[in-house]
């Protein structure tokens, strides 16, 4: 046994470099799981955390104005657990030298203290001193962004009155995990920031002494929301109430929610997509090595070593390899998962990412491994075990070969021996060659995964911001007015197109499920709004009905012809039924759009808008927001090619990295798959390719054979690969979509030739290696013995 | 002392020619100063015990391999310290080899393994005739798989002398085989050597074939000990083994 043990460490080096591929599979897999889960863990367990340790509410309702004792007839409610009153304001900030517009809600906490519900995480500094009229909290990344510190001042429009603020600490909040503005989809640190005052302070700017226009309130443990929210609404519907709601529809929690589920199937279909390849070649690469080792089992079952012992010895081989495997990929995705994590913090504002290695997915990383190396050791270790000792001692007999009908055409009688080789060793060997082109093929699949939604979401952002969103600045008024506004805004500086909006906040129900958006009313012939159907041509604005973005739709479960109802949640908040007239194919978002005359009809208001694209003169923008911002009409001004970079970045840093990963490790898979192609390619030619040698084949003519199959292999396997690659990235597309965006399902050329880019790299490095070794192959070795 | 044989044209000549294989910390010194003439169109058999450097011997006359020193002249061409270029062309144009394991390409059948090495010479004969010369030209369409082990060894010999080689060189070619095969084999090689005229050098460590050679080498510990020349060569169907 000390003998096979030192055959062991011999056969581990000698076969380093196959080891290192097979490990470097197993890593991929392995480290993919790793990273993926443990980061949707780190970010859900932080969540839960934060949640939990700063009582998140969970009914969240805004009103109008209701006088303080309301709180108590809602206290009562059956359920209620704690309940927290609040005012709150949408103001106007200037930053100390930052010029853009800046937009930022106040909040009010009770004088000196934190709140009930949704408290707060000190970050530096202390909550305004009761009392004060003048110290604010501000978010932290807001405080982040502008650099300003504990002590630093900053000025406030709140009510239409001027007010110097001064900083007294910097705070995150469960409920603003996800900092968005009214109307982002993407958190603009610089350009909007909670802010939270006393409450006395606050009410007294507001005029809102002894009234609240904000609540929030939890539940005892087993109490259902649908009946509370209903009771809450209930009671605040005659102050102006906008209709409670609860966590899936409170802005942070759903995009928050949002974002777990798809990194939780991206968690589930990515590493079953690595790991399972990974599986299918370990099981493959195993039985091959080991099957260059037939010989070698012969005779030491020849010298009385029983098929125990080979086993064992084997089952060892397997064990160090899968355990190398393992070890790098569990240390590398811990490693990539930390950097994952740290990209999802700065869009999710938590106090501390809590980070954890769960043994559970490790073993379970483990257990797939290994459990895939063991399965093609063991029938390769069982079919060289069966084989007669006696057949060791003697020169193998060679193959068997029958003429096929390609052999008779008249293209084989053009082909060189050297060729008629390759040919003749991949068509006796179809089972082989079959296993080695898929093979190849998934590694391929794997590199058009983990490459093709670089293109896809260039291709997102490109029908976003070249077909849908065309004008180059939106502006928000503060409340409905005459279509006419147009024509003053056409005066405003470097204004040099207009069209107008009316925008109005809704819940959209169909049978159970309801989305909260707001339908947006536009003139039927507009320029800078698109409304695109599936082919990305123009859709016409039908006079009656709704469009819905095409993902709304589907999460609504309604159909052309089908209706939704419509709660206005303004004014006196009526709910309508309204006919579905279309959908619309829009990447990001999930709007609703009707024709505007029609919309006010429903409303039942006069012709208005709340809202304007604009096309700007970029050189006079400075002058144009100076203007704008100075308009009391104005609360809002955004800039499209600010939220066309946020978009771009945003989905890069988190789903383009994560795949960046992905891509790394298909291109080292497809190294190692191609590598130990040619590697065990060579180990079974070596005798064949001496004997040419000897013949007088000069050394470029024998590598031809090796290059010649290697080829031949890899070029099969390139459209194996496309065809196996456009399914599993159908796969992986189904499985993320949501309210922010959707990747089309766009595979360009430019990807196709990327992942056969890939695996023909792949199989030049791979035989510039295993060309080392036919360069210092020993003519007089390979042909002195039997095998 | 030599005797003259058929032919006085020397072909090859080996002056202390010496190999010395490292084996990390020991040197094994496989050839002693080899001194040695072959002669044109002559069949030698080299004999020796296992381990006298016979292969070691015909593996860098054929330019498989090269001495460690001394000199090993073809005609006027000193193999030694030839770069693998020269080295291959001279295997390519003037060396045919027969081993003891035939070591024929499986995947090609008997008239393309004779193929493979017609397509790179020069002035070959057809793959044909390369194989009536040994008795196949029945069998030419067979795979390696379904020959017999002296039919492969005789299709390695129509292989080696397809291309009209000046030297045959055959490494224990019935080591192999039973006796009655391996007269077959010997048959082939005799024949070969007297139609052709091809230098053959017949590695064994069965004295008995010896009886067939125009000239016996005797090999002991990396040096030619003997060099008898033949009187009566017997033909391949008289020996015995
Ligand atoms: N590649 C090698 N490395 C080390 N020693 C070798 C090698 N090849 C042959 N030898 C040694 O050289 C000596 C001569 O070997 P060889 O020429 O094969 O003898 P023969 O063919 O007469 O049996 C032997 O002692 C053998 O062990
Ligand atoms: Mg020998």
């Amino acid at each position: 046994m000390r003998t096979l043990r030192r055959k062991l460490i011999r056969d581990l080096a000698m076969l380093r470099g196959q080891v290192t591929a097979i490990a470097i599979v197993i890593a991929a897999g392995v480290m993919t799981l790793v990273m993926l889960v443990t980061s949707l863990d780190a970010i859900r367990l932080s969540k839960d955390r934060f949640y939990e340790e700063f009582n998140f509410a969970h009914v969240f309702v805004d009103l109008k104005r209701a006088p303080e004792r309301v709180a108590e007839r809602v206290r009562e409610i059956e359920g209620v657990s704690l309940l927290q009153t609040q005012v709150q304001s949408p103001v106007r900030l200037e930053v100390p030298g930052f010029d853009d517009p800046v937009r930022g809600q106040v909040l009010s906490i009770p004088d000196g203290r934190q709140p009930d519900l949704n408290q707060l995480h000190l970050r530096e500094g202390s909550l305004p001193e009761s009392g004060r009229n003048d110290q604010v909290l501000l978010s932290e990344p807001f405080a982040e962004a502008h650099g300003l510190q504990v002590g630093d001042n900053l000025t406030a429009i709140i009510n239409g009155r001027l007010k110097t603020l001064s900083v007294s600490g910097v705070a995150l909040s469960p409920e603003f995990i996800y900092q968005l503005g009214p109307g982002d989809l993407l958190p603009d640190y610089e350009r909007f920031g909670v802010l939270w005052m006393n409450r006395r302070a606050l009410a007294a700017s507001l005029d809102m002494d002894g009234a609240f226009n904000r609540l929030a309130l939890s539940l005892q443990s087993g109490v259902p929301v649908e009946p509370m929210i209903e009771a809450v609404d209930g009671i605040l519907a005659p102050y102006g109430g906008l209709g409670a709601y609860d966590r899936e529809d409170q802005l942070s929690h759903r995009f928050l929610s949002q974002e777990l589920d798809q990194l939780r199937m991206s968690a589930t279909i990515l590493p079953t997509i690595f790991l399972g390849v990974a599986a299918f070649l370990l099981n493959v690469l195993m039985a091959r090595i080991i099957n260059t080792q037939r010989q070698q089992v012969a005779v030491l079952k020849a010298f009385g070593y029983g098929n125990g012992a080979i086993g064992w010895y084997y089952g060892l081989l397997t064990g160090l390899i899968v355990l190398i495997g393992c070890v790098f990929g569990v240390v590398l995705g811990g490693w990539a998962a930390s950097g994952l994590a740290g990209v999802y913090m700065e869009y999710f504002r938590f106090p501390a990412m809590s980070f954890r290695l769960q043994p559970r997915v490790i073993l379970l990383g483990v257990a797939i491994a290994g459990a895939a190396a063991g399965l093609g050791t063991f029938r390769a270790v069982s079919r060289a075990a069966r084989l007669p000792p006696a057949q060791a001692m003697r020169p193998p007999a060679p193959e068997t070969y029958h003429q096929t009908a390609l052999e008779r055409s008249v293209l084989w009688r053009w082909l060189s021996q050297p060729s008629r080789i390759i040919i003749r060793n991949l068509s006796r060997h179809r089972l082989k060659a079959a296993f080695s082109v898929l093979g190849i093929s998934l590694s391929g699949a794997l590199i058009l995964v983990g490459s093709f939604q670089f293109n896809a979401v260039d291709h997102l952002i490109d029908t976003q911001y070249r077909l849908v969103q065309k004008a180059d600045t939106n502006i928000y008024f503060s409340e409905p007015v005459a279509p006419g506004v147009k024509a003053s805004l056409l005066n405003q500086p470097g204004v040099t197109a207009v069209e107008t909006f009316r925008d109005v906040a809704t819940r959209l129900t169909h049978g159970h499920r309801e989305y909260r958006t707001a339908i947006q009313g536009m003139d039927a012939s507009r320029r800078l709004r698109g409304l695109i159907d599936t082919a990305y041509r123009d859709i016409t604005l039908p006079g009656e009905g709704l469009l819905l973005t095409a993902y709304l739709a589907e999460h609504l479960g309604v159909e052309p012809g089908d209706t939704v109802d419509v709660e206005v949640m303004e004014g006196q908040r009526r709910t309508l039924s309204v006919p579905v007239a279309g959908t619309v194919n829009e990447p990001i978002g999930m709007g609703a759009y009707m024709e505007r005359r029609a919309l006010n009809r429903l409303l039942r208001e006069g012709p208005a808008v709340t809202g304007a694209w604009l096309l700007t003169d970029q050189s006079r923008e400075q002058a144009l927001f100076d203007r704008l911002w100075d308009m009391p009409l104005v609360t809002s001004v955004g800039m499209i090619r600010e939220s066309r970079t946020s978009i771009r970045r945003y989905i890069e840093d988190t789903m383009l990295f994560m795949m960046g990963f992905m891509l790394l490790l298909a291109g080292s898979i497809a190294f190692a798959v191609l590598y130990n192609n040619a590697r065990i390619a060579f180990a079974e030619r070596a005798r064949e390719l001496a004997t040419l040698r000897v013949l007088g084949f000069t050394r470029t003519e024998v590598a031809w054979i090796l290059i010649g199959e290697i080829g031949l292999l890899t070029l099969l396997s390139i459209p194996v690969g496309w065809g196996l690659g456009t399914a599993l990235a159908w796969l992986l597309n189904q499985s993320i979509s949501m309210d922010l965006f959707r990747v089309p399902f766009v595979i360009t050329h430019q990807t196709y030739a990327f992942a056969a880019a890939g695996v023909v790299l792949a199989a030049t490095l791979s035989l510039l290696f295993v060309a080392r070794r036919l360069y210092r192959l020993n003519m007089i070795d390979a042909l002195k013995t039997a095998e | 002392m030599e005797e003259v044989g058929v032919s006085s044209r020397v072909v090859f000549s080996t002056r202390g020619v010496t190999k010395v294989y490292a084996m990390g910390e020991m040197e094994i010194h496989a050839l002693r100063g080899v001194d040695l003439d072959l002669y044109a169109g002559e069949l030698s058999v080299m004999l020796g015990a296992s381990g006298s450097g016979k292969s070691t011997l015909l593996n860098i006359l054929g330019g498989l391999d090269s001495a460690t020193d001394g000199r090993v002249m073809y005609g006027d061409q000193n193999l030694v310290r030839a770069s693998d270029r020269v080295l291959t062309a001279f295997r390519r144009d003037h060396v045919g080899f027969v081993f003891q394991f035939y070591n024929l390409i499986s995947s090609l059948t008997a008239r393309e393994n004779v193929s493979i090495v017609t397509e790179i010479s020069r002035n070959p004969m057809t793959p044909e005739e390369a194989l009536a010369m040994v008795g196949l030209e029945e069998r030419m369409d067979h795979f390696p798989s379904q020959l017999s082990g002296g039919e492969q060894q005789r299709v390695a010999i129509a292989r080696a002398i397809a291309k009209r080689p000046d030297v045959l060189l055959c490494d224990e070619p019935t080591g192999a085989l039973d006796s009655k095969t391996g007269v077959r084999v010997l048959e082939a090689l005799e024949h070969v050597n007297r139609e052709l005229g091809t230098t053959t050098v017949v590695i064994t460590h069965n004295a008995v074939i010896g009886e067939m050679a125009e000239r016996v080498i005797q090999l002991s510990d990396g040096q030619v000990a003997s060099v008898h020349v033949n009187q009566r060569r017997a033909a391949p169907g008289e020996l015995h083994w």
